[in-house]
């Protein structure tokens, strides 16, 4: 239907040596000739067009900033991006906009837990994930399809039963529920993601090293780790990132002020009236958002890489 | 690529003498797994048996009350609670609408970007900077204000002479912003899809060119199957992610659902009544429908798959 082009199968990446050109392939050379031609004026209005919509995607973060600086009277009369009037008085009302506690608190409050759950997960995945990867155990294959199986499993089916759980340790309104799971690698995503890298890491490394004498033990220590670095890097920089962002389980298990993270913080200012001081309320968002933004800038290359080898979600 | 790549790890040999190498690892393997065991095990296997067996209970964190009642729980969330069947419907709504709205926004922007040349990378991360923000409080509320009676979306509208509207607060458009704040993050997606690009060979266009075929019929005939896996694998992510939506709801309407429950997603509806109502037995029975729900729409989707996912290895067999 669509010419026999399209149903022949693609052709494999290294295939011999060239054939001599036949008529086929010079028709296939002028085509791109004039291909390339049509193509050049259509890159210009493809890049208007690119500019056109990513102008009206990054509007909304634009225009928080914006209003972040405008003065409480002009928030309403002016909904535009660009301040009329400087007013960089939002930053410090914002602060200390709630009775009792500042933000600086929901702050160090949500740097500890983030902190805390990049060390965890960067630890106990690496280790499960080196299992995984190059040791041979029993059972292997099934605890490796049931780690695959909880990928998919929603968190929802959790939450009631580890509440009680946690509930019964006494951990509630403690940070202990947010990072002790993280000690004991429940974010599946990374250890898939981990052994995907290390099935890169030449196995020919773990036989020298073995040949030395190093012991399973040996070889995690001064093989697998030393080179794992990429990994845990891309690990370390998703799990401060989802957990800075993370609302559910932080507004689940920690009940008073003096606990409270950045994003419970910031839901408590928009309940006590935040909706009538938008400018300090925003400049308290722009200021939660800042370090995800420049996590952003500084890895937005191994970001995107670590998307690509798992899929995983931003 | 991500889909392909599930797969068990390779398997060891069945000879005596791999098989005695597998159990003198053994131990070792275990010791490194341990932390998983544990974790799985204490926080996720245990857990989820011990949250079914409430199901059946009438436990509530604040009661006395903790007695076998059988099914009653899944009888009264089936036939006796509204608000459940709206959830679903809510929740169903969203995910349907929204979830194919955001992966055509991804592969369209994915496709205008496939082109290697400077400042691509810039882009490419412009645009998924909202799916690294997207989630949070702060930008749920600013995306409330934004669509507000005095928001900024009804100053644009004014522009155009169109009259606005209280968005978030009108039960008839409080579920279109929140699918919109759903679909603004395409960057995730959009990423995935470009890595897919990147796979289909050149020559396969470059051949339809010379058969006449036009733009059209080149997306239609070699795009979309060559993309097929990569489609597939972000509809299920997606609507899997879609489903459990939670953070954005809960802020845009308070914490409420509303207005009159327009945007009362079934997260919502669970963590109000297991951590407002503390009926922790009717929030175990919710968890597990959403779950039994959640594992019929995976099987579902894969073996729908199987019509128009094409896996260019199984090709010519």
């Amino acid at each position: 239907m669509a010419g026999q082009a399209l149903s022949s199968p693609p052709a494999p990446a290294e295939a011999g040596p060239p054939p001599r050109r036949t008529v086929r392939e010079q028709a296939i050379a002028h085509a791109r000739r004039r291909r390339r031609r049509a193509a050049a004026v259509r890159s210009v209005v493809r890049l208007v067009v690119i500019l056109a919509i990513l102008a009206v995607v990054l509007y909304p973060a634009l225009w928080m900033v914006g209003t972040s600086f405008k003065a409480p009277d002009e928030v309403n009369s002016n909904r535009g991006l660009i301040p009329e009037q400087f007013w960089p008085a939002n930053y410090p009302d914002g602060w200390t906009a709630l009775p009792s506690v500042t933000f600086g608190r929901f702050f160090v409050n949500s740097a500890v837990i983030a902190l805390a759950t990049v060390v965890a997960n960067c630890f106990s995945c690496l280790v499960a994930a080196y299992a995984f990867a190059r040791l041979r155990f029993p059972l292997r294959g099934m605890w490796f399809a049931i780690m695959i199986a909880t990928l998919l499993l929603p968190s929802h089916v959790l939450l009631v039963p580890q509440y009680v759980l946690f509930n019964y340790f006494g951990w509630i309104n403690t940070p202990l529920p947010l990072i002790v799971p993280k000690l004991l690698a429940t974010e599946a995503f990374f250890i898939f993601l981990m052994v995907q890298f290390m099935r890169g890491i030449p196995r020919e490394l773990d036989e020298a090293a073995k040949i030395d004498g190093c012991s399973a033990y040996g070889i995690f220590w001064h093989v697998i780790l030393p080179l794992s670095r990429p990994a845990l890097v891309t690990t370390a920089i998703f799990s401060f990132i989802w957990t800075w962002n993370d609302f559910l389980t932080q507004l689940v298990y920690l009940s008073g002020v003096e606990n409270y993270t950045i994003p419970v913080g910031l839901r408590m200012f928009q309940d006590s009236g935040g909706e009538n001081q938008i400018g300090p309320m925003f400049a308290m968002a722009v200021l939660s958002l800042l370090p995800v933004f420049l996590f952003f800038v500084a890895f937005q290359r191994l970001l995107v890489q670590g998307i690509n080898t798992t899929g995983l979600k931003g | 690529m991500a889909v392909s790549a599930a797969v068990g790890p390779g398997r060891a040999g069945s000879t005596g003498k791999a098989r005695r190498a597998r159990w003198r690892e053994g131990p070792a393997g275990y010791v490194f797994l341990s932390p998983f065991l544990l974790g799985f095990m204490g926080i996720t296997a245990i857990p989820m048996l011990y949250s079914l067996y409430l199901s059946f209970t009438n436990y509530e964190l604040l009661g006395q009350t903790y007695d076998w009642v059988g099914l009653r729980n899944y009888r009264d969330l089936f036939t006796n609670d509204p608000q459940f069947w709206h959830a679903v419907q809510v929740t169903v709504l969203f995910a349907f609408v929204a979830v194919p709205l955001k992966l055509a926004a991804a592969l369209g922007v994915a496709m205008l970007l496939n082109r290697e040349r400077r400042g691509t990378g810039v882009l490419r991360g412009l645009f998924y900077l909202p799916s690294l923000i997207g989630g949070s409080v702060a930008v749920a509320i600013i995306w409330r204000a934004m669509f507000d009676r005095t928001g900024a979306f009804n100053s644009l509208l004014a522009v155009f002479g169109v009259e606005g509207k209280p968005w978030v607060n009108d039960p008839d458009w409080a579920l279109e912003t929140l699918m919109l704040l759903a679909i603004w993050q395409f960057g995730a997606p959009m990423v995935i899809f470009l890595a897919g690009l990147k796979q289909v060979p050149t020559e396969l266009y470059e051949a339809a060119a010379v058969d006449g075929a036009g733009p059209w019929r080149r997306f239609r005939n070699i795009t979309l199957p060559m993309l097929s896996p990569v489609i597939f694998f972000n509809l299920v992510l997606e609507t899997i992610n879609g489903f459990q939506g939670f953070t954005s709801a809960f802020v845009l309407s308070d914490g409420t659902g509303g207005p009159t429950d327009s945007t009362l997603m079934y997260s919502l509806r669970l963590y109000d009544q297991a951590f407002t109502e503390y009926k922790m037995a009717y929030a175990s029975a919710m968890a597990w429908v959403f779950l039994l729900a959640i594992g019929l729409l995976t099987v579902l989707l894969f073996s729908t798959g199987r019509l128009w996912v094409h896996y260019a290895d199984e090709e010519g067999a």
